[in-house]
């Protein structure tokens, strides 16, 4: 069924590696995906943009210098403001993170592409790499002192008992709410997006009146393509966000 | 294609697709290998050259704003040592008006001084004269007096007493 909303989402294999053949080889057979292609588009994508523009190293910068000077600044300044300074020597790390689910996010938007991002576990991933960074980061630079993260300050010793474990879970669920929010965003707005516009085709479908019809739906569609362009930009914007202020709380754990 | 992958079979059945999890392994992979490749090509290459440029640019900016400052107070300077100078010539050509104005007063004062001095001692002179005129007459008055006196008694008596005469006229003049 060409209408079914959720088969932009399925993984194809585009060609495997190893395994010499189906369900035979004791090694292992790795696909190459719809999914690692685009992730291979992304980046390649990304970095290519970065380098190339900045190639003239122009004291007055041209316009595609320009644009990659403000995402610099704009990261660096995110991060400067959520994690200090001392957050600084992760901003390869979130300036990474940022690039990369931003552009996932918007080659999802051309049509016929795949959305690396609508799938729960490459944002799961991401979640974790960042908890696992903040985590292992915290207790390098903090020791055990990095425990106060779940020890508010100023607060009474009759209330520990019950604000510690809140803290812990709150600090648990952070990998899951980065992750699901990323990915039912994407999800959410992609099957949205695919229900609306098959609206129009099956509306038209009916003739002269399904034509006239199939006018709301069309708006509706392309209402929604400028909301998703925004989230898309929001989604990665949060993520990054988060991540600094989680990466601030591995340097600074006790607020 | 001939890769009939468990994931096209299993969404067919009905698995969601992203909650597919025979998925999972060769995503996770893709994704490591990808967002290292990102990660070290942002962190060794793009963002250091990035920073460079913002860098050597807010440098030359500071060198610049620097230089502009350093001319304008090198232009401050000269105005101000312009005005300290006109200032000079200003109180300079005061000062020599002022002493060319007070030579010449104190050399009319001077000439003046003498031309009365000159008078004065004229004057004093005339009026020493006068006097001395004056007393020389006064003193000739007892003797004319006395030989009138003398002359008229003489006339008068027939004879002469000059010395009585004398005394009487000194008397009279003295009184």
């Amino acid at each position: 069924m060409a209408n079914d909303p959720i088969k932009q989402f399925k993984i194809t294999d585009i060609f495997t590696i190893g395994g010499a053949g189906e369900g035979e080889t004791g090694g292992f057979e790795i696909a190459f995906t719809n999914s690692a292609l685009f992730m291979v588009i992304t980046v390649v994508s990304i970095s290519a943009f970065l380098i190339l523009s900045t190639r003239g190293r122009g004291l007055v910068p041209g316009r595609l210098q320009l644009l990659s000077e403000m995402l610099y600044e704009f990261v660096a300044n995110m991060v400067r403001s959520s994690a200090g300074t001392e957050g600084m020597k992760f901003f390869p790390f979130v300036f990474s993170l940022f690039m990369f689910v931003l552009v996932a996010n918007l080659f999802g938007m051309v049509p016929y592409f795949f959305t690396v991002t609508s799938h729960i576990i490459v944002t799961f991933a991401l979640a974790m790499l960042v908890i696992s960074v903040v985590i292992i980061y915290g207790f390098m630079r903090n020791g055990l002192g990095f425990l106060k993260l779940f020890v508010p300050a100023g607060v009474p010793g009759y209330v520990l008992p019950i604000v510690i474990p809140i803290e812990i879970v709150s600090f648990l669920s952070r990998p899951i709410s980065l992750s699901v929010r990323l990915f039912a965003n994407m999800l959410a707005g992609h099957i949205t997006l695919k229900v609306f516009a098959g609206f129009i085709v099956s509306l038209s479908s009916l003739g002269a009146v399904g034509v006239l019809g199939a006018t709301l739906p069309f708006a509706m569609t392309v209402a929604l393509t400028a909301l998703e362009f925004l989230v898309s930009a929001l989604q990665a914007y949060v993520f990054a966000v988060l991540t600094s202020m989680y990466l601030n709380d591995a340097i600074h754990p006790s607020h | 294609m001939a890769s009939s992958t468990n994931s096209a079979h299993e969404a067919a059945t009905g698995v969601f697709p992203p909650f597919d999890p025979s998925t999972f392994g060769s995503q996770l992979l893709w994704l490591a290998l990808t967002f290292a490749a990102l990660y070290i090509l942002m962190s060794k290459v793009a963002l250091p050259r990035i920073g460079e440029i913002l860098e050597v640019r807010r440098d030359r900016i500071e060198g610049d704003l620097a230089e502009a400052e350093r001319l304008k107070q090198k232009t401050d300077q000269a105005i101000k040592s312009y005005e300290a100078e006109l200032a000079d010539a200003k109180q300079k050509a005061h000062n020599i008006a002022e002493e060319t104005r007070d030579s010449i007063r104190a050399d009319l004062e001077k000439k003046r001084a003498k031309v009365e001095a000159d008078l004065a001692k004229k004057m004093a002179a005339a009026e020493n004269d006068i006097r001395e005129t004056k007393e020389a007459a006064m003193g000739h008055v007892e003797e004319i007096a006395s030989d009138t006196a003398l002359a008229i008694v003489t006339n008068i008596v027939g004879r002469t007493a000059q010395k009585a005469t004398k005394d009487a006229v000194a008397k009279v003049v003295k009184g």
